[in-house]
């Protein structure tokens, strides 16, 4: 079994300083309910933190296919492409 | 950035983009085509099937060159319960002269078509994201990029930037895509020596298959894929984004549970993943997909929801529609007007051909499945899976015996006769447009 840490080391990534996925409002995170966006998530981008009432989102994780923009309930999620030449790179697609 | 004006701009080099700027380079047009990556590729999965005949309508006799990986000479359909499978399949060897179809890696594929666009004269930029159009008006004029000064100017922007076409909901043709429109597809390319793939799945020289499977999938709706590749296969899994919701299984963890079943852990066992990759899957049908054309901008591919999900035929629509879109703007070249009426001239294309009839056929599939409790995606195999298993069963029970206990486990599975046929005649109707 690999785990999602294995699983994200075999693609290439270039990271970028800021973060193309931002978290809108916190405070509708705190409401959220079901804060799904913790599985859906093929990349393990976000985690919900009870001790500091906020989502943390691992953008330099991100393989940018799109499932938080469209799954968030509340469309809380500001998704853009990160910079040109930033983000995965795939050796096989 | 070049300040100087262009016939067209492809924002995207997947399969429609490249094919858009491949058809109008030939014809002499000045084209720039801009993408993201750092390469052709870079961003792009797929299952893995490269159909010849659309491709070949763009560049004839392509597999002389092109970067494909093994000829499809079978296509097998499983039906998963737990331990077990109930299969189907076509073996052919008519599917290898001509070639109906090969399995492909994207990054090799999306690289050499892209070159091929740039050999014809188009303008490949990379390393540069299309992050608005430009308007005058009630027109598209062009794209405002995240390079300093990078603005370009065009007649025609040809909006191919996939599944998640920001460009597209800048034109206001579509909103946000819902959860129940897009699957979310997760994939491993796993390395095998090229015997073990030969001997496993009974082939030989260049041939492969594909199998696709459903059932085991957590209660989601949903097919996995298994392809041979040279060297490698590609494994994964495609469901519903509203089911991942509901169901709060995790991507990564749905490939692992799958890859433990008896029949595919065989099958892959000894390989060693290659590489992870994820991607959104259009799966709206006819009535998700937007107007394609306007005032100096065309939309085409993934972007447009062009993808025949029951065939899982993707990339060839995209080849289509970005061929169709070079053409319909080469007319409008010629003319000198690049207004919505101009370009129609590409939705007429795309509604005579098998995009919209085949898009057509299905369009009720979406809302029966809709409809229908995702369940029945594990339920309904694992029933045959079950009938199956009784009638070859050689224990003393009657054969008209287990004819009736598997009727019965079928229409259990179903939610009882009346739910049975409901769902055999609105299948059928789904299925025949």
């Amino acid at each position: 079994m690999s785990s999602i840490a294995e699983k994200l080391y075999t693609i290439r990534y270039k990271v970028d300083e800021n973060s193309h996925l931002i978290i809108k409002d916190q405070d509708v995170c705190l409401h959220c309910e079901t804060k799904e966006c913790q599985y859906f998530c093929p990349a393990e981008v976000y985690e919900w933190h009870e001790d500091e009432k906020q989502t943390s989102v691992a953008f330099e994780n991100c393989v940018e296919c799109g499932t938080c923009r469209i799954g968030c309930p509340f469309a809380n999620i500001k998704w853009v492409y990160p910079k040109g030449g930033y983000g995965i790179t795939y050796k096989f697609g | 950035m070049a300040t100087e004006r262009f016939d067209a701009i492809i924002v995207g080099a997947g399969p429609a983009g490249s094919a858009a700027a491949y058809t109008m380079a030939k014809a002499g047009l000045k084209v720039v085509m801009i993408e993201r990556g750092e390469f052709a590729g870079a961003k792009n999965i797929f299952g893995g099937v490269l159909y010849r005949k659309q491709l070949e309508d763009v560049i004839p006799e392509f597999w002389q060159e092109a970067p494909v990986e093994r000829r499809v000479v079978e296509q097998r359909m499983w039906l998963l319960g737990k331990d077990s499978v109930v299969t189907m399949g076509h073996r052919n060897e008519a599917f290898k002269e001509p070639t109906n179809a090969w399995t492909g890696l994207r990054v090799k594929f999306d690289q050499w078509f892209a070159s091929k666009a740039e050999q014809a004269g188009s303008l490949n930029i990379y390393e540069t994201v299309a992050t608005e159009l430009i308007r005058e008006g009630d027109r598209v004029v062009g794209v405002r990029t995240d390079r300093e000064d990078g603005d370009l100017y065009a007649n025609v922007v040809v909006v191919a930037d996939g599944v998640n076409s920001l460009l597209g909901q800048q034109l206001g043709i579509h909103r946000e895509w819902n959860p129940d429109q897009v699957s979310l597809a997760v994939k491993e390319v796993i390395a095998l020596p090229k015997e073990k793939i030969l001997d496993r799945f009974n082939l030989e020289g260049d041939e492969g298959v594909t199998t696709e499977f459903i059932g085991q999938l957590g209660g989601m709706m949903g097919l996995g894929f298994l392809y041979t590749n040279q060297e490698t296969v590609s494994f994964g899994v495609g469901v519903m984004v509203n089911d991942l919701k509901r169901t709060k299984i995790r991507p990564y963890e749905l490939i692992e549970n799958v890859k433990q079943h008896p029949v595919l852990r065989k099958l892959l066992q000894g390989g060693e993943s290659k590489e992870y990759a994820a991607h959104l899957i259009p799966e709206g049908g006819l009535h998700a997909v937007p107007p394609l054309s306007g005032n100096g901008w065309v939309v085409c591919g993934d972007a447009a929801q062009l993808v025949n999900f029951v065939h899982r035929e993707g990339t060839n629509l995209a080849m289509t529609s970005g061929l169709y879109a070079a053409e319909a703007i080469i007319e409008a070249h010629a003319r000198g007007d690049f207004g919505k009426q101009a370009l129609s001239g590409y939705d007429r294309r795309v509604r005579e051909s098998f995009i919209h009839k085949d898009l057509k056929k299905y369009q009720g599939l979406h809302g029966l499945l809709k409809e229908i409790d995702s369940n029945l995606f594990d339920k309904l195999p694992e029933a045959l899976n079950s009938a199956a298993f009784q009638m070859l069963m050689i224990d003393g029970v009657s054969k008209a015996e287990k004819q009736k206990m598997a009727i019965k486990a079928l229409r259990e599975a179903a939610g009882g006769t009346a739910n049975l046929i409901k769902l055999g005649l609105k299948g059928w109707r789904a299925m025949n447009g």
